[in-house]
């Protein structure tokens, strides 16, 4: 079956999951981000690379930092920018999906960012636009959230350059996370040798480990030894339909404090994709401590989002700016 | 009319006949089956070299969309749809707008397939007033009406006590209740086997126990109320399992495989093809290999199309919003002859999953060739081959997950009650 991500030589057409991606393509994109990171700190903080394109944040569902985070780095790259949150708007007066798209190829978009609450949203979009148009899926359901994957594990290589050498721990909530399967393949692919899981039954997909990675229900042993903590955000619904009894026993079990963090090697990183629960899953004195990365994630992700668009949008490769 | 079908090989299943016969048809009947009935001359001669003669295949679910839903299909062209794949007898469930739960709507529909005159249409009564699960509804009036059976469609019956007396009524009068089992708070919002497949693609799953449960539910409830019940569309290996030691023990049950189910798995999902969006969802590699084994030794019993014709639109959505089901009647022979090829099971087995067995089930005649039994026929080439394109459909419903891929065997030519009704893929007219 032909990767729909992939054009007829192997490139990059649009960004979808991290699942199937060649080690190659990630390298590339977290490279070209390292070039990007400067761009930031400097005066003026654009470059030319998409002047003249338009992209088209398409969010179904509503999302204000991670469309403002798409709006930010698709500015720097001096492209012009439409935000539409369908959310509130056309599918609320009965608008199907395809309408609201073709209606953007109309005017001309070149590049669609687009959220949905449905997994494979992203990929039925990609079907359905004409060649000259990349889709970068910014969160499809409980699919994917390719971007958020990516910058955690240029987070990780910043501060862990030896990927081949890293325990990383994912804990909480894998079933409904689209951030831990991007961040699973993420880090597969770039051959670290050992993810874990950490979270109750109820909170695993089926056959979870055939994703390569190991499970553990308690946080003693899963923390043990490693690298990098990913705390995954636990929403306040779980709550309801039996899947957790409270979210006082569920910090209690699952809840990152800095005693269960001592667990992990003593230089061992926190990160969090945000938006995150203060005492739910993180205590704020490990959020906002010497261990936490989260800041720096989001900065990061700027730098990753606008490598993704530069190389979709302008045929850009590693080391193209100087 | 008299017709003379020479030259061809006679597979019928029921009368255990697999051999080159002619076959002599007189008044709408089948008049003689190898020698033909004294004085017979006919009118009319349809030379079937190279082909199989086989009873009209008898098809135990097909939505025909009507009434109610004639935007997805109309009972003309899925009748039309049916007789291009030699289907002459179909069931049709009840889940129609309005349900088949009055006697009054199943009058009208089979009033409406009897003009056309195309195939015979057994509707499958609603058990319970619009399907909802509570109050039973009026099965004397509806047997009369026409209905062969009762059924709940997809709807789950969550309600064990309705389930237990619904049961013990039906079996006061005989009647055949035809349940498609599934847990319905474990199948809640699931649209794919919960398994790797569903956990890669963040789809919400659908475990197996969602069946197993339901159909030990069913077994137990039918063995104690001594109860005839057919389970539809089987998906998983406990499934079979179940069923298996349920013959053993002698419950009055009987089971169906669709042709996407003995065929396709959770992988061919692929990227989202929301033609693989079925009910129940498409199972694992093992799951599937256990539905051809059950077919084999006869734990399963028939192979069914669940034909589900589905407008373009409700199809092209993200894959858990687009609405579930197959388009099938055109694909039945086909993918039955492929479930023998693939599991070294003879074709007769396979015919006879399509004629025979099922026509047992529905307890109606059809899906045999004795003499005086209605001459419904269906003539194929088990060697043709051809791609199923959504343009040579004749079901308004072009939602297959087999678009695209080649099929061994094509219908040539359909009789119903011993006239021809379709040919080399043009339709006599009416």
């Amino acid at each position: 079956m032909h990767n729909p991500q992939l054009d007829a030589n192997g490139e990059l057409k649009h960004l979808l999951t991290i699942e199937g991606l060649p080690k190659r393509i990630l390298n590339q994109i977290l490279d070209t981000a390292e070039t990007f990171v400067g761009v930031a700190e400097r005066d003026i903080k654009k470059v030319p690379l998409l002047r003249g394109k338009t992209v088209c944040n398409i969010f179904f569902e509503n999302s204000t930092r991670t469309r403002t985070t798409f709006e930010i780095a698709a500015k720097r790259l001096s492209a012009d920018v439409i935000n539409l949150n369908v959310g509130t708007s056309s599918q609320s007066k009965g608008e199907t999906i395809l309408d609201t798209v073709d209606n953007l190829i109309a005017m001309h978009a070149d590049m669609f960012v687009v959220r949905h609450a449905q997994s494979g949203a992203a990929h039925f979009i990609a079907q359905h636009v004409p060649d000259n148009i990349s889709v970068i899926n910014a969160g499809d359901g409980r699919h994917a959230h390719p971007t958020q994957g990516l910058l955690d594990v240029f987070t990780v290589r910043r501060y862990k350059p030896d990927m081949h050498n890293l325990r990383v721990a994912l804990v909480g909530d894998v079933l409904h996370s689209r951030v831990a399967r991007s961040e699973i393949h993420a880090l597969t692919t770039l051959g670290v040798p050992e993810v874990r899981v950490i979270a109750p039954k109820t909170l695993l997909p089926a056959d979870v480990e055939k994703l390569g990675v190991q499970v553990f229900h308690d946080m003693k042993n899963g923390l043990k030894d490693v690298d990098v903590v990913m705390m995954l955000r636990l929403q306040n619904e779980r709550m309801t339909g039996a899947l957790l009894p409270s979210a006082q026993e569920y910090f209690k079990t699952f809840g990152l404090t800095q005693e269960m963090l001592n667990h992990a090697k003593p230089d061992a990183i926190v990160m969090h994709p945000g938006p995150m629960n203060r005492g739910v899953e993180i205590d704020s004195s490990v959020a906002d401590g010497s261990q936490s990365v989260i800041l720096p994630q989001v900065t990061y992700g700027i730098a990753v989002r606008m490598a993704v668009m530069a190389i979709l949008g302008g045929g850009q490769s590693a080391g193209g700016i100087s | 009319m008299k017709i003379h079908i020479k030259n061809g090989h006679v597979i019928d299943p029921r009368n255990n006949l697999d051999a080159k016969q002619d076959v002599f048809i007189a008044a709408g009947k089948v008049a003689g089956i190898g020698s033909a009935p004294d004085g017979f001359v006919a009118n009319q001669t349809i030379d079937a070299a190279g082909l199989i003669v086989s009873p009209g295949f008898v098809d135990l679910s097909a939505r025909l969309r009507e009434p109610g839903s004639d935007y997805k299909a109309t009972l003309k062209t899925e009748l039309q749809a049916a007789i291009a794949g030699g289907v002459t007898s179909l069931a049709c469930p009840p889940d129609t707008t309005p349900v088949l739960d009055e006697p009054g709507l199943v009058e009208m529909l089979k009033h409406r397939a009897k003009l056309l005159n195309l195939a015979h249409v057994y509707p499958l009564g609603a058990l319970t007033r619009r399907l909802e699960g509570k109050l039973l509804t009026e099965m004397n009036a509806l047997s009369n009406a026409g209905c062969v059976g009762f059924s709940q469609a997809d709807n789950a019956m969550t309600d064990t006590l309705v389930l237990w007396r619904a049961f013990e009524y039906a079996a006061t009068f005989g009647y055949t209740i035809f349940l498609r089992a599934e847990d319905y708070y474990l199948a809640q919002n699931g649209v794919a086997h919960d398994g790797e497949i569903a956990s890669r693609l963040g789809l919400k799953g659908i475990p197996a126990a969602a069946e197993s449960l339901a159909i030990a539910s069913i077994l137990r409830i039918a063995q104690q109320t001594n109860t005839r019940i057919h389970l539809c569309r089987i998906s998983s290996a406990e499934g079979v399992e179940l069923i298996r030691a349920a013959k053993k023990n002698g419950v009055q049950v009987s089971a169906d495989v669709s042709t996407q189910h003995c065929h396709l798995t959770e992988m061919d999902i692929g990227y989202f093809n929301a033609h693989a969006n079925l009910k129940p969802p498409l199972r694992s590699t093992r799951d599937k290999s256990a539905l051809c084994q059950g077919l084999k030794d006869g734990t399963i019993d028939a192979i069914c199309s669940d034909h589900t014709p589905v407008n373009d639109d409700a199809k092209l959505l993200p894959f858990a919003e687009a609405e579930p089901g197959a388009s099938g009647l055109e694909l039945l022979l086909p993918l039955a002859l492929k479930w023998a090829a693939d599991n070294k099971a003879s074709m007769a087995d396979a015919i006879a999953k399509i004629t025979s067995h099922p026509a047992q089930i529905l307890n109606i005649a059809a899906g045999d060739l004795s003499v005086n039994a209605n001459a419904d026929i269906a003539i194929f080439s088990p060697e043709a081959e051809w791609k199923v394109q959504a343009s040579q459909l004749k079901s308004q419903g072009k939602n297959t997950p087999y678009l695209g891929q080649s099929m061994l065997g094509q219908v040539q030519y359909t009789l119903l009650n011993g006239q021809l009704t379709f040919q080399n893929n043009q339709l006599e007219s009416q």
